[in-house]
């Protein structure tokens, strides 16, 4: 018999899935904004290798917000939340496991577009390395901390607003340090530094908010 | 040994005292009926009861352990049927109630769930969407919790009967008694009249200003 935090794995994918119309919105907008972007400003290559990865992660940062109320949302509604609080499960587990599958099922593909986004913009190969090695470290924060707000919102009958208000405060210095990530990339210079500081922020969120976030779903449910 | 009982609970929302220093003990083979008005604080004492909210004083134990600490061993023996049926719209009955075992760590073949759900009458919806089903027959599928986890015995039904037929009724009621016949005791909130040939004990609450 699977365990049963796998098969919520596999549940919670087989769902995206079956509503992969609404997780494709997230990234259109993502796309969308950022084929607009080269029009908007005008095609010099000097000027969109500099803005590039700013672009780039701002999108990310706006899709990720978009489809942030995905993760529990659904599941306070209908009461699967009610059930599967009730079900012995540790709650921050079960938070964890949700949270993955949620960056693997609207985040992954955002990730995997963006050498084709790289390309648009005129970013070079180090620039890019260091793009692709920021989101991978950045984005599960997004989700990790995402997750705390929309566990406090999710009770409430207009809670993306409160969300958006929320995270973009808390997101602001992981944008700072993964856009200076590719600015040192650009100049060849190293930029382990900023990797490690958002490497740490990764870590401090992944220790902290399952917990964090199970507390929440039980005063929402209160 | 009395199964689940709560000790001098009371709860408040939006500073109104819904109510206060109530206890309540379900034994073995016991049914306990909660019944009052809309608004009285039913469903409050029921999620109370289950621990998925808590009670601004006073606490639940189940066979003399509180909840708060032994939520494991507590929610391994309860089926807890609430206003939200617990049902993805998107899922089959058939996906929703074997996400739900594996969850509950019951394990069932496909075939039985389907058995089970033929017995609810459903027979032919086991792979349409929930969201294509009736609200009686959304209900029948979510009370087919209380056919598949046969080790549960406590059972925690707010409005069971709601939106059910005739024959639905019916099948409920049987498998109600047979619960008790095997020593599970139920707390139920509803507003019909229960007709059971098996003595049930009543609470009522009063909607208080």
């Amino acid at each position: 018999m699977t365990h049963p935090l796998i098969s919520l794995f596999q549940r919670d994918l087989a769902l995206a899935y079956k509503q992969r119309a609404e997780l494709l919105q997230p990234i259109m907008f993502f796309l969308l904004v950022i084929t607009l972007f080269p029009l908007g400003i005008g095609p010099g290559p000097e000027t969109l290798q500099k803005v590039g990865p700013g672009v780039i992660w701002v999108a990310a940062l706006l899709s990720s917000l978009l489809g942030m109320d995905r993760l529990f949302r659904e599941d306070f509604q209908d009461g699967s939340l009610e059930q599967l609080m009730l079900s012995g499960a540790s709650l921050s587990w079960v938070v964890l496991v949700k949270v993955a599958a949620h960056w693997l099922s609207t985040t992954l593909p955002l990730l995997i577009l963006s050498p084709i986004l790289a390309l648009f913009l005129n970013l070079t190969e180090a620039m890019y390395v260091s793009l692709i090695a920021t989101l991978l470290l950045g984005t599960p924060i997004l989700s990790l901390i995402g997750a705390i707000a929309v566990a406090l919102t999710v009770g409430l009958q207009r809670g993306g607003v409160l969300l958006s208000l929320l995270l973009l405060p808390i997101f602001i210095p992981l944008l700072i340090f993964a856009t200076s990530a590719v600015d040192a990339a650009a100049l060849s210079l190293p930029y382990n530094g900023q990797l490690g500081i958002i490497a740490a922020l990764f870590l401090l969120a992944l220790a902290l908010s399952p917990a964090a976030t199970a507390f929440a779903l039980r005063v929402s449910q209160n | 040994m009395s199964l689940l009982s709560g000790h001098h609970l009371s709860c408040s929302k939006r500073d109104r005292l819904l109510f206060d220093d109530i206890s309540l003990a379900v034994e073995p083979s016991d049914v306990l009926y909660i019944r009052g008005p809309n608004g009285a604080g039913k469903t409050s004492l029921i999620r109370i009861l289950v621990g998925l909210s808590t009670p601004d004083t006073g606490s639940v134990t189940y066979r003399d352990n509180c909840i708060r600490s032994h939520y494991d061993v507590f929610h391994h023996h309860l089926v807890y049927f609430g206003h939200k049926l617990g049902l993805n719209t998107h899922f089959s009955p058939l996906e929703n109630l074997r996400h739900w075992c594996k969850q509950h760590q019951i394990s069932v073949r496909d075939d039985h769930i389907v058995s089970v759900l033929d017995e609810l009458g459903l027979v032919g919806l086991e792979t349409l969407p929930v969201s294509s089903l009736s609200a009686g027959q959304q209900r029948r599928v979510a009370l087919a919790r209380l056919w598949l986890k046969n080790h549960a015995d406590m059972w925690v039904l707010d409005e069971p009967f709601t939106a059910l037929d005739v024959q639905g009724i019916a099948l409920l009621k049987a498998r109600l008694v047979e619960h008790t016949a095997k020593g599970g005791g139920v707390i139920m909130t509803s507003h019909q009249d229960l007709a059971l040939s098996i003595p049930v004990r009543e609470l009522a609450l009063e909607y208080r200003i």
